[in-house]
């Protein structure tokens, strides 16, 4: 584990140097959620009682998800990763004396982190000082805000679980992309990047609140925000658990018969 | 010009010899803006309309910013891939060629992907005609072509703009994300429904509202039909970015490795 950790750390530390691109970024996040919260306040305005969840709620939704972008945006592979295993250049990393899954998977969470933490913090900040109900209201009490912050490390772990069995799926595809396109799209419809969950329609609705895309985002920025609460909050955690158990046991299934299949030559 | 058909053809023949994964980004850039009117479909049918607008006039507001767009990122392809012109010093050898810089740049790259997106904008705009949004008259038919062509310039000056800014910062500024990415995206609601604020802000500044907003109140039968001619007026916008490139071409110099 204490290998894995390291790696974990070394990947974070090399994250945390691109400050300035993360400043940057910081502007563009903001004025994106700005952007959306005015369209959901034209909607609010005409038809106050057609909305699914409470304005404050949505409100906490879009500043959370403009701050923890990073951390769950799907369509940010590790192109470097996918290039190994095309180019071959994989086998440099099956010589360490650690386990693929393991280390990729580190990697991924460490990569995760450090953009995220980065950017979360002013845009938090920022959100919170705009008026309610259109800002973001920090006012939650402390068990509400350890589940969500139990929830987001569960979001992580689905989110990079997934990203990992497609790496792990690139071991017995020639051309990755045609999956990373559909799972990206998938994700967008099904994981409330598009609209929250509460907007979709019933049907698309309850397929997308069980699929592992409904266990990523969704989860944690309604916590937040309230809209998620009581014994729903212990069955929407169920479900992240069990799709990171899935994706974990299924990625690393995937992995392990795509090395078997692998034969390094010499030279 | 017989130049740059003459490249427009070698970068189509160079992107159909990977078929498939030429299809495949088709697909990619087309699920995106679908995902995008998808949500617009969703909200609309659960509120009814916005601002007074349907879902038809959404979609027909939608398909002239998503025209421009694709047609500004298909043949400005090169000042979007600014950063990577000038960071692998191709931009010195294009300075002592007896052609335009504007030109070189242009005969660069193209991105003939992003046409797929065009598809989607026509076929948006004959659901939208079909259902009657708009009491088309050939006036109001021309004045659409005008929405159209004149977004697509004033996407083609924020590229210019993005790429002279590169002369300064040697990299792309995410920063311009918003007015580029981020115009297609909002350009899915007229731009009047975000209020006030954003409306000045994109008649007066990045005039993105008088190929959008403005014009689409004369299609829609709300405003005068001056209106109709306000996208000749954002053309204006490339004077503003045609001197910040200057600048930037004379800031630039080599390292003449």
């Amino acid at each position: 584990m204490r290998r894995y950790i390291a790696f974990f750390k070394m990947r974070l530390m090399a994250g945390l140097q691109y400050r300035a691109a993360a400043l940057a970024g910081l502007s563009t996040q903001f004025v994106w959620g700005g952007m959306e919260l005015l369209i959901y306040r034209a909607f609010w305005l005409e038809h106050p009682e057609r909305f699914p969840m409470g304005m404050e709620a949505l409100a906490a939704y879009v500043w959370l998800q403009q701050a923890f972008l990073t951390l769950f945006a799907l369509w940010q592979w590790e192109p470097e990763l996918i290039h190994s295993v095309r180019t071959g250049a994989v086998a440099y990393e099956l010589t360490r004396p650690a386990d693929l899954y393991g280390m990729w998977m580190a990697r991924s969470l460490a990569v995760r982190l450090s953009r995220g933490l980065l950017r979360a913090a002013p845009v938090i900040l920022l959100g919170a000082l705009i008026p309610a109900p259109w800002g973001l209201r920090l006012r939650i009490t402390p068990a509400v805000f350890g589940l969500f912050l139990l929830s987001t490390v569960l979001m992580l772990l689905v989110v990079c679980a997934f990203t990992m069995f497609i790496y792990a799926l690139t071991f017995h595809l020639t051309d990755p992309n045609g999956v990373m396109v559909l799972s990206t799209a998938a994700a967008d419809l099904l994981g409330g990047a598009i609209v929250p969950l509460p907007f979709l329609p019933e049907g698309l609705r309850r397929i997308a609140a069980l699929s592992p895309f409904g266990a990523m985002q969704n989860v944690p920025l309604r916590i937040f925000g309230g809209d998620i609460a009581g014994a729903a909050i212990l069955q929407a955690m169920g479900l992240q658990v069990f799709w990171a158990v899935v994706l974990i046991a299924a990625g690393y299934v995937l992995m392990d018969a795509g090395l078997r299949r692998t034969v390094i030559a010499g030279g | 010009m017989r130049l740059y058909f003459r490249f427009l053809s070698i970068h189509l023949k160079s992107a159909m010899t990977y078929k498939a994964s030429f299809f495949l980004s088709c697909v990619g850039h087309l699920l995106v803006t679908l995902n995008t009117f998808l949500g617009v479909t969703f909200l609309l049918d659960r509120f009814g309309a916005i601002g007074g607008y349907t879902l038809p006039q959404l979609a027909l507001c939608f398909s002239v910013i998503l025209s421009a767009t694709s047609l500004a990122e298909c043949f400005a392809r090169g000042f979007d891939a600014f950063p990577k012109i000038l960071r692998e010093a191709q931009f010195d050898r294009m300075l002592v060629r007896p052609r335009s810089l504007t030109m070189q740049i242009l005969c660069q790259d193209l991105k003939p992907t992003m046409l797929a997106r065009l598809l989607q904008a026509v076929v948006m705009l004959a659901w939208s005609v079909r259902s009657g949004a708009v009491n088309w008259t050939p006036a109001k038919a021309a004045v659409l072509a005008l929405m159209i062509l004149c977004g697509a310039c004033v996407f083609f000056g924020l590229f210019l703009i993005y790429a002279a800014l590169c002369f300064f910062t040697l990299e792309g500024l995410e920063v311009m994300n918003i007015f580029t990415d981020g115009a297609r995206e909002y350009g899915k609601y007229p731009f009047g429904v975000y209020g006030k604020g954003v409306l000045y802000v994109l008649t007066f500044l990045v005039p993105l509202a008088l190929v959008q907003y403005w014009p689409l109140q004369y299609l829609l039968d709300r405003g005068p039909a001056w209106y109709g001619l306000l996208p000749l007026a954002a053309l204006g916008f490339l004077v503003p970015c045609t001197l910040v490139w200057r600048m930037g071409v004379r800031h630039y110099c080599s390292t003449g490795s």
